[in-house]
């Protein structure tokens, strides 16, 4: 296997209160790697820690929020080591983000041409003229049709498909290797979503960047991923190549998700639901933290914490019905 | 073949676009829904799927009495709704029930849990107090929340369970129609699975009809017995939803099924993605509506619209691809 671009070894990261008397634990001891030209798909609820880890490999944490333990690789350097001026360099450059609603991460006051200049400005240096004829090519390159004039207009001008590729455009500009995509398409419509997947799968084949995909859709994970990490309450229950996820899901929690999306292909009578809610993060069960829904739990599940095992090629679980055999 | 609880004949609703602010002048028309018609039967549910601006939500705001129709008729039960006075108004706005997409919103945050179900039943029933108490309180044991939830406020519940909340308002007056306008899309996955199933139950249990409203594809077709696709206030293609499901004949229908995301891997589809986006209703294209996004045009599409047409029994499409025999 080639070396991995992205490696993330027991990442921890907590939040915690100002007196520090209440721990919430977000993301607790997630490890996964991610080669060149791969596409990680991370799937889990509101709530599970999957914003969260993206938002720990950019350290674009909020206030409370700590990482106290693990590393993150990247390129051959730990992240969570670096001051905040090396971090800069990293973001927009290296490492970017498309964030679900397009309105919200443009700014209106600003042109279109304003905005995907700016990181080209401050990480690569660009003026003038060629950075002129560079956003036109961003433009043209996420089907924006007359760049031109495009680039003069303001965010209020598009609609949202076009939105959302203009932030396309901005997280590619500087070509970088890492791309994190957290519900690009949840506020898109049908079609145009169809046209947005189609788009990214396009700029990863001409450009080879790695891609991390934040969903709670197992549909979009299906059609982008390369590699699947389940997450549940701020741990990474399973993770394993796309095919194998489908094929032989190995936890409980990726089985139900599974089978509790209805198919377009054939007609079932009823969903498989997961009964009960997903819980509270202050204040989790003892031992797995999917016991209290869990169709399989047993007495040991109730009070001890799975640790991370081996199942198969690449295919790992937290679950203690892998433990005995 | 069951009765039919509630038909919809040529329903339309043009909204003005006004310039100026003391001499307003309409300067030109949104045709939200433009000549809509179709049936929901007794016990059956009715799914409208379309992306945002096709007209489905605006048609379910002339249902409730919301919006007045700017033509056509709504008869329910045999009676054209606009024609509705005092006592039968009244009873008909019992019979017809809406839940919503957000949970968060529709329930309002000081009212106690309780007092959100019962209002219906103070507003529209003169009964006891203890009487009501007992209705909540069987209400929320059909959605399958405890009895202690009538003393709580709206915050101290998931999305998943608020919705559950909305359903037992919706359930007070025993209706006859719910309105469902995406009742499950702000909800988590595995939460989903768990109101698809609770509104079937209810359905099985209750008799009721659903208006279902959403722009899942597959969601809608596991729930509906019959599904009208919308595109630019207009009916696309109107099936049961297996017919739909095999042989989706209009070539959005088919472009909605290409862009629905497979639920394995290796689920390989037919590519048809439709390129551009959805015009502006005030100024729809000539001739079909779709014609210039759809892949398969024809010279004819774009000057003459086509009419919605049965190609089979209880399949309809508005399409010139299967108009002409040859």
């Amino acid at each position: 296997m080639a070396h991995p671009l992205l490696e993330l070894k027991q990442l921890q990261t907590y939040f915690i209160s100002s007196k520090g008397t209440r721990i919430v634990k977000a993301v607790d001891g997630v490890s996964f790697t991610l080669a060149e030209g791969e596409t990680l798909g991370i799937v889990g609820e509101s709530g599970s820690g999957k914003t969260v880890t993206s938002l720990s490999i950019l350290r674009l944490l909020p206030a409370a929020a700590r990482i106290v333990g693990g590393e993150i690789w990247f390129g051959g350097e730990n992240l969570v080591t670096k001051s905040e001026p090396e971090m800069r360099r990293v973001r927009g450059s290296q490492i970017t983000m498309i964030l679900q609603d397009p309105l919200m991460s443009l700014n209106p006051l600003f042109t279109i041409g304003e905005q995907i200049a700016e990181p080209l400005r401050i990480h690569l240096g660009m003026r003038g003229g060629t950075l002129v004829e560079r956003i036109k090519e961003l433009l043209r390159g996420v089907r924006i049709p007359s760049p031109e004039v495009r680039m003069r207009e303001y965010p209020h001008q598009m609609s949202g498909g076009m939105r959302q590729r203009i932030v396309g455009a901005i997280s590619i500009s500087c070509e970088p290797r890492l791309l994190i995509a957290d519900e690009p398409t949840t506020s898109l419509d049908v079609t145009i979503q169809a046209q947005y997947l189609k788009l990214l799968k396009d700029i990863q084949k001409r450009s080879g960047l790695a891609m991390i995909f934040i969903t709670h859709n197992i549909g979009i994970v299906a059609k982008m991923c390369d590699q699947v990490a389940v997450m549940y309450a701020g741990k990474l229950v399973e993770r394993a190549p796309v095919r194998t996820i489908f094929n032989q899901p190995a936890h409980p929690y990726t089985e139900a998700l599974l089978n509790a999306m209805p198919k377009l292909t054939d007609k079932s009578e009823r969903l498989w639901s997961i009964e009960g809610q997903p819980p509270d993060l202050a204040n989790l069960p003892p031992g797995c933290p999917f016991s209290p829904r869990c169709p399989r739990a047993e007495d040991r599940c109730r009070r001890e914490v799975p640790p991370e095992v081996q199942v198969g090629d690449d295919h790992y679980t937290r679950c203690w019905l892998w433990e005995r055999s | 073949m069951s009765e039919k609880l509630l038909e919809i004949r040529d329903l339309k609703k043009h909204f003005p676009v006004t310039k100026g602010i003391v001499f307003q002048k309409v300067i030109g028309l949104v045709k939200a829904v433009d000549g809509v018609s179709y049936s929901i039967n007794a016990g059956e549910t009715m799914g409208l799927v379309g992306e945002s601006g096709c007209g489905k939500t605006t048609t379910s705001k002339l249902i409730l009495m919301l919006e007045t129709p700017t033509s056509g008729e709504i008869v329910f039960r045999g009676q054209d709704i606009q024609t509705l006075q005092r006592k039968d108004l009244r009873t008909y706005r019992r019979g017809v029930q809406a839940v919503f997409q957000d949970p968060f919103s529709s329930l309002n945050p000081r009212i106690r849990v309780g007092d959100i179900i019962a209002e219906p039943v103070v507003v529209n029933e003169a009964l006891p107090k203890a009487e009501i108490k007992e209705r909540v309180q069987e209400l929320l044991r059909f959605v399958g929340l405890s009895p202690n939830a009538v003393n709580l406020f709206p915050h101290e519940f998931s999305g998943g369970q608020r919705q559950r909340i909305a359903i037992a308002r919706a359930l007070s007056l025993n209706p006859s129609l719910i309105i469902l306008d995406e009742p499950v899309s702000a909800l988590d996955v595995s939460i989903r699975a768990q109101i698809m199933n609770l509104l079937q139950d209810l359905q099985r249990q209750f008799g009721l009809s659903y208006l279902l409203i959403a722009h899942d594809l597959a969601a809608v077709l596991h729930l509906s017995t019959t599904i009208a696709v919308m595109y630019l206030g207009r009916i696309a293609e109107l099936a049961t939803s297996d017919d739909l499901r095999h042989k989706p004949l209009h070539p959005y229908t088919q472009a909605l099924f290409s862009a629905a995301l497979p639920s394995h891997p290796d689920e390989q589809r037919e590519e048809i993605i439709i390129a551009g986006e959805v015009p502006s209703p005030l100024n729809p294209p000539s001739g079909c509506r779709f014609h210039p996004r759809c892949p398969f045009v024809k010279a004819v599409c774009s000057e003459v619209e086509p009419v919605l047409r049965p190609v089979a029994d209880g399949h309809q499409v508005a399409c010139h691809l299967y108009t002409d025999p040859a």
